[in-house]
């Protein structure tokens, strides 16, 4: 067995006001020279344990030891990455390093070669004048890294430096670090992506600060092996049959995957077969490849069931011809730079339309036109009918928005934002207390009708914003990554609720950063650097990717990565041409 | 713990990276720089010409109900006055609508009968009406326009005058400010303000932003100790402050030719002292909050305000309540406008100046003390 650089023993840590503890006994080790995750669902514990190794909180029962010694006695062998961007954004590239340089006391004679390896190494060489602050999402962590690495440390804490950062510059990020173990470093990663959870070397998962698992992903992924199964060729519309399935008491866990829906079967019950599964005498079973996130559901109870109550209370859109959402070469300039160009879609009424895309490339813009937020430059642009530059105010209405950032009061009760936003869409008394009293008990609220909407766990924030939005019915529905930052298990429970208003004819249009919840859209657009480079189902996109790299059954992460570096290749090679 | 790699121990390479870091964000920051010369400058030229606390010119209605000579010459000795800018009207109502409508400050009326009693060899009267509603011009006014009028009356030669002439006679001399011009204790006072601006204002913000955009974590978690970082966040801002302490010296002595008598070592050394209560009460405010705008808040009123109202420096101390006398105390600002005061218009009065220091540097520790009680590697 490998050196442990960081222990933690019996680690209870309690906070003032919380009626549980933060951390409740865990305990963990660190091996020099690999990757250990921690993962779990928010509020478990994870940001607790990493500070705590990191010498900023002081456990109240237990024993931390970096190195056999106290933590705050070897912070010169520490790199420590904070959940939030941790460097000064009004300092370059390069003044962010020459600090950190300094602060661990690089010998002056190994900067330069230090620092072009590290540049290298993030890919940031080009950048090193530009401010920290005007880096994306993705160079800013990578920057974080490179300024933990100045003087190779011997343990390294990362608290979900994927949070926040599209894909591609996730699948670099992890790159590097992997490549840092082969220099003997032992790293923490705590993530909320669970396919990066399922390349660790171990893994601790964690749940309200106590321990369930911990051990080699692939022994949590083992438990569920023969028990996931792949359901085609079914008659239903996919939402409904999803529904349905869930419903059942022998099935745990269920998602869309394109045509398809993925089943986890739940512990020892027998694997359905095809035709009891209500589905049409199409339908077919395939057995699939488990995967660490079937584990974690399961280990933590499974996912919510099918039906959303949510959808139950919620009127009928009727049926209309009109497109419920449309742009038309919708654009955006600020100054010279064009933030989104020639946007096109139409969406009609009861679909989820996905717009997907890495960091700044031009999806809340698109999004905040159709809000009525931004004015479009050119182009137009109309939600259930009402055109955005003549009827703003009857498009507002008949929306529901969801915005990025938690947006409601902080310092309003969750009764009192809910009175709030009633009168802010005008229902009227009766209807107001109706609805308030229906959200208390969809989204389970009751209890906590009094408390401090600020002061909610992240899940209960995301339920009361979903609450607010959805009050007044409206037939059209914008959520803008609403998921960001949301564990698995929260993130499944929103989705039943938005394939349960799908269902009754609510249009949905959705930003992402996760590429499984691509899945549950009808239609994606993929949007990189202001414009839509290709639109389709999530299957055709998948299939042009399987095209591109010739690779077999690609998920949609593998179609994203596809597309957009063959778009950064068109764009090159119509550079060189111009040139 | 061993001695091989104490993290503990001060290290100068650290402090000089945090240094130049927090210079560099000074230099980039461009309302640190509107703070630490802009707002100097402007407040030295609003207390330098705009503002003035001076008698000169002071506006009042001369009410003529008489035309005698006497009366007329008497009329001649007010206007001849630097301290006054009479205005000559005919009746009283005309003169009460002055007052309410707040042209003038006061009013001196000349009786119809005060030629014939300067005739008769009696002492005549005029009356003189003040506006109270400003307490310190109406005293000014009153005594001003009474002094003209005693002299007039000696000049004249009237029995009633001579015979008020004391026994031992009583010649005022304004030592040091001969003109008692305001602009000369108001300019040295303005400079305690801009180093409060700066050393209090300016650093209360800067460990809250640290918090606020969670830089602080990370450099927790990096061998800096807590006294490092506090020197990084103490010098630069006590080193500017000084650089803006000594250009709105240049411009009191330039543009606005107020004498320096003192020598530039006690200007030093009293600004140091003083810094130290300001830079280690924004410290301490910054590292409480956590928070900038809140941060801010309580430097204005902790700070600011006092440094403003109760330091003597637009208000006499001594004609304050008591209660806020005591209270006026424990603004360190209190210490400094006096002393500088003294250096500029007196000279260099070290049994002055020594016990103010003093004063200044306990007030430092004080919060320097506070602030490193408060500033803990720790998010407990």
């Amino acid at each position: 067995m490998a050196e442990a650089v960081a222990t933690g023993t019996n680690l209870v840590k309690r906070f003032k006001g919380m009626p549980a503890p933060a951390l409740d006994g865990v305990s963990i080790a660190v091996e020099a020279g690999t990757i250990t995750g921690l993962v779990g669902p928010d509020g478990a514990g994870k940001t607790t344990l990493i500070r705590m190794l990191a010498g900023l909180f002081a456990p109240d029962e237990g024993e931390v030891a970096i190195m056999g010694r106290p933590p705050g006695a070897m912070l010169e062998q520490l790199g420590y990455m904070p959940q939030r961007f941790g460097l000064y954004e009004d300092l370059t590239v390069r003044e962010n390093l020459d600090l950190y340089a300094e602060l661990r006391a690089l010998p002056p004679e190994e900067r330069e070669e230090t620092f072009a390896r590290l540049l290298a190494f993030t890919d940031l060489a080009r950048f090193q004048d530009r401010l920290a602050g005007r880096l994306s999402g993705g160079m800013k962590q990578k920057l974080g890294l490179a300024c933990t690495l100045v003087r190779t440390p011997k343990l390294m804490l990362l608290d979900e430096p994927g949070v926040g950062v599209d894909p591609i510059s996730r699948r670099e990020l992890w790159a590097m670090v992997q490549e840092l173990t082969g220099e003997g470093i032992g790293i923490l990663w705590s993530t909320a992506y669970l396919d990066e959870a399922e390349k660790c070397d171990s893994v601790y998962l964690l749940n309200d600060g106590r321990l369930l698992f911990q051990g080699p992903p692939g022994d949590l992924t083992r438990r569920v092996e023969g028990r996931v199964i792949q359901v085609t060729g079914f008659a239903p519309r996919r939402r409904h049959f999803l529904k349905q399935t869930l419903d059942r008491p022998d099935i745990a866990d269920g998602t869309i995957q394109g045509r398809a829906v993925r089943l986890l079967v739940r512990e020892g019950s027998p694997v359905p077969r095809a035709n009891a599964l209500d589905g049409g005498p199409g339908t077919r079973c395939a057995p699939a490849a488990a995967r660490f996130e079937d584990g974690f559901i399961e280990i933590l109870g499974g996912g919510p069931k099918g039906t959303s109550a949510l959808a139950e209370s919620y009127r009928v859109i009727p049926p209309s011809d009109v497109p419920a959402i449309e742009a038309h070469a919708l654009t955006k300039r600020f100054g010279d730079f064009t933030a989104a160009r020639d946007m096109d879609f139409s969406i009609p009424r009861g679909q989820i339309y996905g717009l997907l895309g890495p960091n700044g490339a031009g999806k809340s813009t698109t999004f905040k036109m159709l809000c009525g937020l931004l004015t479009p430059t050119s182009g137009h642009g109309a939600v259930a009918g009402n055109d955005l530059r003549h009827s703003a105010a009857e498009a507002r209405a008949s929306l529901g928005y969801m915005a990025q950032k938690f947006s409601l009061y902080g310092d309003l009760s969750v009764a009192q934002n809910l009175d709030f936003f009633a009168g802010a869409y005008d229902l009227d008394r009766a209807a107001a207390r109706r609805a308030k009293e229906a959200m208390a008990e969809i989204f389970d609220l009751g209890d906590k009708l009094n408390m401090n909407s600020g002061a909610l766990p992240l899940g209960f924030k995301q339920r009361l914003a979903l609450a607010c939005a959805v009050m007044h019915e409206p037939p059209v529905l914008f959520l803008d990554e609403p998921t960001s930052g949301v564990d698995p298990v929260t993130r499944r429970e929103f989705w039943t609720h938005i394939n349960g208003l799908v269902e009754k004819g609510v249009t949905v249009l959705v930003t992402t950063h996760f590429m499984d919840e691509a899945e549950y859209c009808d239609n994606v657009s993929l949007i990189y650097r202001g414009e839509q480079i290709a639109t389709g189902t999530p299957d055709t996109l998948k299939a042009r990717a399987a095209e591109l790299h010739r690779t077999d059954d690609p998920t949609m992460e593998d179609a994203f990565i596809a597309l957009i570096e063959e778009d950064d290749r068109r764009r090159e090679e119509e550079g060189q041409e111009a040139a | 713990m061993s001695e091989a790699a104490d993290p503990a121990r001060f290290d100068w390479r650290r402090l000089r990276a945090m240094m130049r870091k927090e210079l560099a964000q000074i230099l980039r920051d461009p309302s640190t720089f509107l703070i630490a010369l802009a707002m100097p400058l402007l407040l030295l030229f609003l207390f330098g010409y705009a503002v003035s606390l001076d008698t000169a010119g002071t506006r009042v209605a001369l009410v003529m109900e008489d035309d005698s000579n006497a009366a007329l010459a008497l009329a001649a000795s007010y206007r001849a006055s630097p301290y006054l800018d009479v205005e000559i009207s005919r009746n009283r109502e005309g003169a009460r609508r002055q007052m309410i409508g707040d042209k003038v400050r006061g009013m001196i009326v000349i009786p119809q009968d005060f030629g014939r009693t300067v005739k008769a060899g009696r002492m005549p009267t005029v009356q003189m009406v003040t506006d109270g509603s400003q307490p310190n011009t109406a005293i000014f006014v009153a005594n001003y326009a009474q002094g003209i009028f005693q002299s007039w009356a000696a000049n004249e030669g009237l029995p009633g005058a001579a015979a008020k002439t004391p026994q031992v006679e009583l010649s005022a001399r304004f030592w040091y400010n001969p003109g008692l011009k305001s602009r000369y204790f108001l300019v040295p006072g303005s400079i305690a303000i801009v180093m409060t601006m700066i050393g209090t204002l300016l650093t209360a913000l800067v460990v809250a932003r640290e918090w606020e955009r969670g830089t602080m974590e990370a450099i927790m978690a990096t061998p800096v100790t807590m006294a490092e970082f506090i020197a990084s966040k103490i010098l630069p801002y006590y080193l500017l402050a000084l650089a803006s302490m000594s250009l709105c010296t240049v411009i009191a002595v330039t543009a606005f030719g107020l004498p320096f008598r003192g020598s530039l070592l006690a200007l030093y050394l009293l600004a140091s002292a003083f810094l130290m209560p300001a830079l280690g009460l924004g410290l301490f405010i910054s590292s409480a909050t956590k928070n900038q705008f809140v941060a801010s808040q309580m430097a204005l009123i902790v700070s600011f305000l006092p440094t403003f109202l109760l330091s003597g420096f637009l208000y006499e101390i001594s004609s304050m309540p008591v209660p806020i006398q005591a209270l006026s105390y424990a603004v360190p600002a209190r210490y400094l406008i006096p002393s500088l005061q003294t250096l500029f218009l007196t000279g260099d009065i070290w049994a002055h100046f020594l016990p103010n220091i003093a004063i200044m540097l306990g007030f430092g520790f004080l919060f320097f003390f506070l602030s490193f009680r408060v500033t803990r590697r720790s998010l407990d």
